[in-house]
């Protein structure tokens, strides 16, 4: 996984509730065997007519948007289905942060095993950071994963907080399988105890 | 004294493996399909890794699979291609397999209680949010993204945060013609679609006692609906009649001891609940969505509502956004709506009960002759019991389309898919724009709902036909 330190980038606004997966990565595409090349595809139904044309008012064709790499959303974005076609379509497109007031459980564990750094704020913070997007004339801001900051245009900064175990994940680039599997004598006990109690499993 | 814990508490702590960086847990029952896997595998295969437990592993193709005709094949090349690398997969790493042809496939959620593989006392889950379904058995049984389907393939274990505990209490009893996904529908509109997020929503009351297990895995199975990635009902005789004598069951002895410990998996008295919702069961009516969101739902009485009157202007945004996208204008009485195409099946409503009863609407009747009526059993076990008690005959005679088994329109990932513009009445889940085709509108609803809406071809009213 790659490490997400600091980072700088453009902010592109989407003030939609309920941003669902199938949304994100519409199902046609989920028929791939690979985690890569679903960028194009990224909010599919939302970016292109039809027949395969750019809709010039979505907010990512829009020439300010095209190499956004952060996205300030609303409530519950990423509700629905578990697909990580979702985080890796993001990450594939160039998103490397999103933040919204709330997110769905099982798309908020994903994009974190992704590098994706998913940033919870109260609704006002997000309102001033969805109208800082849409109104400057370079909507950029910086994010420190360290001290939990977010920079934006004119030096304001903004406090996040993050669980300390993803954190530390995602500043190392850890893999958690390799972390689980230096515990693997613990799981041999606890296998023994629970087959004891449980033994029909 | 023992502080009194709650069912999901005594789950999780005897599933605990370790508490450093998070709490690491321990997985029973592992489900694989064709979608949310390759990478996985792929994964597992690029670090030299094993499957930890094959033998609590147990792969199915469902999403891709078609519903016609299967003599030939899948014919579109990327879902065989998807297919045919679970069943690779399966070989390479020595893992149980249901194909196409076995009578056992069917849709992942369905097959795993139909084989006893869905155990009381159990953690389960699957690269799918609907894994909830399986929380009817007292399991705690969550959906997963692929990074973590590969973490439990290698491990048997997840790192996990513990949820909070929310009761939903129902109590009364079900009117004739008000099923549980009207009670499922009816709890995610009080709830909101994120209403149960960080929970895990344990449900109680007289009417969940009542219910058959079908009807338990239809409300758990909803529960991702409003943002709870489980749902649990305790076990009890209901449970244990239903699993008795399963494939995968315990057997013998073996069964004895397992009832004694399941019959140890209720809530202590006292136990605390961060949050609490009770619903009488009396007045409830059929329910039905008009928006894009299972939250958006009303009574089938209701008429589309005005956005003008909502007061937060996120969700007033929202409403627009969806009676546009829908197609329909603030105030039409819902039963004026009129549908094309209606889907029964789904691993929330594709189990022999939801045929039934679908069946006991439609008998000796004919659809509407301006819709289309698909009818996908959840397995290909819950077909074959299903043409045993000749349900086929009636939905044929009705004029609908009997066939094979796998989640189809629910996700419209085969060929089974609404056109642009065309409008549903669904037994499925989810109602999200695309969801079943793109520029698809979809109306959820109860399966004898959607038999109700067949006939007549409009959004109906099952208790005035």
């Amino acid at each position: 996984m790659d490490k997400f330190t600091k980072f700088t980038g453009i902010v592109a606004p989407l003030p939609i509730i309920n941003v669902d997966t199938d949304m994100i990565i519409p199902k046609q595409f989920l028929k791939t065997i690979k985690r890569t090349g679903l960028g194009k595809n990224l909010f599919n139904e939302m970016r292109y007519t039809k027949d395969g044309l750019e809709i010039s008012d979505f907010v990512l064709n829009k020439p300010a948007y095209r190499l956004a790499s952060i996205l300030v959303t609303g409530s519950n974005f990423g509700c629905g289905s578990s697909r990580e076609h979702a985080p890796w379509a993001l990450f594939d497109f160039g998103i490397r942060c999103v933040i919204a007031p709330t997110f769905a459980d099982i798309f908020y564990n994903n994009c974190f095993k992704n590098g994706i750094l998913l940033i919870k704020l109260p609704q006002s913070d997000v309102d001033q950071l969805i109208f800082d997007a849409k109104n400057e004339a370079s909507p950029m801001i910086s994010i420190d994963l360290e001290k939990h900051e977010i920079t934006c245009h004119d030096d304001i900064c903004i406090k996040f907080e993050i669980d300390s175990f993803r954190k530390h994940c995602l500043l190392n680039g850890l893999d958690d399988i390799d972390l689980t599997l230096q515990k693997k004598n613990k799981i041999e006990r606890f296998e023994i105890h629970h087959h004891l109690e449980q033994p029909w499993l | 004294m023992i502080k009194p814990r709650t069912l999901f508490d005594k789950l999780w702590n005897s599933h605990l493996v370790d508490i450093q960086d998070g709490d690491l847990i321990y997985i029973d029952r592992h489900l694989v399909h064709e979608v949310t896997s390759p990478q996985a595998f792929e994964g597992l295969r690029n670090g030299g890794r094993r499957v930890r437990r094959g033998k609590m592993t147990l792969l199915v193709a469902d999403h891709n699979v078609p519903t016609t005709n299967r003599s030939n094949g899948i014919i579109d090349i990327e879902s065989c291609v998807q297919v045919q690398t679970l069943e690779d997969n399966a070989k390479a790493f020595c893992l149980e397999y249901f194909g196409m042809e076995d009578i056992r496939q069917g849709i992942v959620h369905i097959i795993g209680p139909e084989q006893g593989f869905t155990l009381p006392g159990t953690t389960i889950v699957c690269g799918d949010s609907h894994t909830s379904t399986h929380g009817a058995f007292g399991a705690l049984a969550f959906g997963i993204g692929t990074s973590e389907v590969e973490h439990v393939l290698a491990t048997q274990t997840l790192i996990q945060h513990p949820a909070k505990n929310m009761l939903v209490r129902v109590d009364g009893v079900l009117p004739v013609n008000v099923t549980s996904k009207d009670l499922a529908l009816y709890i995610i509109g009080k709830l909101g679609t994120a209403g149960g997020t960080g929970y895990v929503i344990e449900y109680v009351g007289e009417v969940i006692s009542s219910l058959s297990m079908e009807s338990r895995m239809t409300i758990c199975n909803m529960t991702i609906e409003a943002g709870a990635r489980a749902g649990i009902i305790a076990p009890d005789k209901t449970t244990f009649e239903y699993l008795q004598d399963r494939p995968m069951s315990p057997k013998g002895i073996m069964w004895q001891n397992a009832i004694a410990y399941w019959k140890t998996l209720t809530s202590d008295r006292g136990a605390y609940y961060d949050a609490e919702l009770f619903i009488n069961a009396n007045s409830l009516v059929p329910m039905v969505t008009w928006g894009t969101s299972p939250e958006d739902v009303l009574p089938i009485t209701g008429c589309v509502p005005d956005p003008v009157v909502v007061v937060n202007p996120s969700k007033r945004a929202a409403v627009e956004r969806s009676l546009i996208y829908m197609g329909l204008i603030p105030g039409t009485p819902l039963t004026d709506i009129k549908i094309d195409v209606v889907f029964i099946g789904s691993c929330t409503n594709g189990r022999i009960e939801d045929f039934r009863a679908a069946a006991s609407i439609l008998k000796g009747k004919k659809i509407a002759s301006n819709v289309k009526l698909l009818a996908v059993p959840g397995s290909g076990l819950v077909k074959k019991q299903a043409e045993d008690e000749g349900l086929d005959i009636i939905f044929r005679e009705a004029g609908a389309q009997w066939r094979e088994p796998g989640c189809s329109m629910c996700l419209a990932m085969n060929a089974d898919k609404l056109d642009e513009g065309e409008r549903s009445a669904s037994t499925s889940n989810r109602n999200f724009e695309g969801r079943q085709g793109r520029g698809g509108r979809t109306h959820l609803v109860s399966p004898i709902m959607a038999a109700a809406a067949a006939l007549t071809g409009k959004l109906t009213d099952v208790r005035k036909l």
